[in-house]
């Protein structure tokens, strides 16, 4: 890729993340959400202590895709309401440079939360997870949850119902990485040797996934 | 032309084509001869007995279900590239006939799994991946609903289609790694710890082949082939409602 794409994708999430910043309106929201399904989580769970170690990973990454989600909806739709998305298409370049650079305003902001989201839970669920090689895990995830969203989130704005419609387009879609995001964090957490198997296919599938949409986002944009 | 002849014109379309109709035919005498072999030519399982005759519908409807969805990835391809509206058609019926394929291969595995496994269903990480299929095509049908504009309905459920059966092969890869499950695998070796598998013997092979080649070539095809007509006559019926009421 050349310079002048990744030029135009930083500056597209450049554009993002300052307006972020001005209005704090997302990290918030998304911040707020993400506390309130850990106290959910760790009152529903609350009886039982062996439960609750045991659906730690479980807890951390329904979290994260949620969270995830919240901010997603966020993430285009303003740009449609507002007729913005009409100037970002017709800036010179790639169309998928516009993926590349809401993808990585959407992670930037979801991994920040994901930062805070460890330390929290290792208080408020009494195990330790603070841990580089479960916060490497869980910003892969990130980045491969909002790969699938960004895409996702630009072809349910265009749609009616498009806040309902994300999930329902998007849980399904999330679950291989899910799956293999939970496990290499289980593994990480209970001290077994797995996790780096299990990492690897999470890499591999985000990578894939990632190609795809790159491919297929500028379809979805096009006018 | 008039109303009228357009309704004379609709009408005359209302046959299908000859090639359908022998391929529909086709299908049914393959189908009844393979539930032939399958229920009665076949011998019976000495430990399962007779339930293990679902077997030749089970397998064959998930490789079916399988084609079809393949058929909406060929036309989400083909709708991104020449962009013809009968490619969306075709992709939808993929979506519809496989959908279907996938409830078959549910449905059977649930009344074998029944005296077998002493269960309708468990969480087996088998089991929820066919279930996982299943729901990620129903969120296709409900997003396709969601969006007015035809041209870009086109172009998004192409999208979504092929991103659909991309993370459908995904989640199936990732199930086979996965050592814990109890579902049998007949062709293959089976994992450790499966409960109800069976050998393949000359006897199953000779009701399964057959069915295998019915349930992913002429069945998949034909029904395809159905509903990509069905909804051209939609359609039309469609624009003529339009006519009339304009006139």
């Amino acid at each position: 890729m050349s310079r002048h794409y990744w030029h135009k994708a930083l500056a597209i999430a450049g554009k993002d993340l300052r307006a972020e910043l001005r209005s704090r309106e997302l990290l918030s929201v998304m911040g707020l959400f993400a506390l309130l399904s850990l106290l959910v989580f760790s009152f529903a769970l609350e009886l039982d202590r062996a439960a609750r170690e045991e659906a730690l990973s479980a807890v951390l990454w329904v979290t994260i895709l949620f969270t995830c989600m919240l901010g997603l909806q966020r993430s285009l739709k303003p740009e449609l309401e507002q007729g913005t998305m009409d100037a970002l298409l017709l800036a010179p370049g790639a169309r998928s440079a516009l993926y590349t650079g809401k993808l990585l305003s959407n992670a930037l902001l979801t991994g920040l939360l994901c930062l805070c989201l460890l330390p929290l839970m290792t208080l408020l669920y009494g195990m330790n997870m603070l841990d580089l090689r479960l916060l490497g895990t869980a910003l892969l995830g990130t980045v491969a949850f909002c790969g699938i969203g960004t895409l996702l989130a630009a072809l349910t704005a265009q749609t009616r119902a498009s806040e309902a419609l994300l999930p329902i387009a998007m849980l399904p879609v999330s679950l291989p990485i899910l799956l293999t995001a939970v496990r290499a964090s289980k593994g990480i957490l209970n001290g077994s040797n797995d996790w780096q198997a299990w990492l690897q296919f999470l890499l591999a599938i985000t990578l894939l996934y990632l190609t795809l949409c790159i491919l297929l986002f500028p379809s979805i944009v096009e006018e | 032309m008039n109303i009228t002849a357009a309704i004379a014109d609709m009408q005359q379309e209302a046959a299908a084509p000859r090639l359908l109709r022998a391929l529909t035919a086709l299908a049914a005498l393959g189908f009844c001869a393979t539930l032939v072999l399958a229920l009665f030519v076949v011998g019976e399982d000495i430990q399962q007995g007779a339930v293990q005759r679902l077997f030749y519908i089970h397998m064959p409807s998930f490789f079916g279900a399988f084609v079809a969805f393949g058929a909406t990835v060929l036309g989400g391809i083909l709708v991104l590239a020449g962009r013809d509206a009968v490619w969306d058609r075709v992709a939808l019926a993929g979506v519809e006939v496989g959908l279907a394929f996938s409830l078959i291969n549910l449905v059977t595995g649930m009344v074998w799994a029944r005296p077998i496994w002493n269960t309708w269903w468990t969480w087996d990480p088998r089991l929820t991946s066919a279930a996982v299929m299943c729901l990620i095509y129903a969120a296709y049908l409900m997003l396709r609903t969601g969006i007015e504009d035809p041209e870009r309905k086109r172009r998004f459920m192409a999208v979504y289609g092929i991103f659909a059966f991309a993370s459908v092969l995904l989640t199936l890869f990732i199930i086979r790694i996965v050592p814990d499950t109890i579902h049998p695998v007949i062709v293959g070796a089976s994992p450790q710890n499966a409960q109800g598998g069976f050998e393949a013997t000359s006897g199953v092979v000779l009701g399964l082949l057959p069915a295998l080649l019915l349930w992913t070539t002429l069945m998949p095809i034909t029904a395809i082939w159905h509903r990509v007509r069905l909804e051209q006559r939609l359609e039309a019926l469609e624009s003529l409602k339009a006519r009339v009421i304009g006139d």
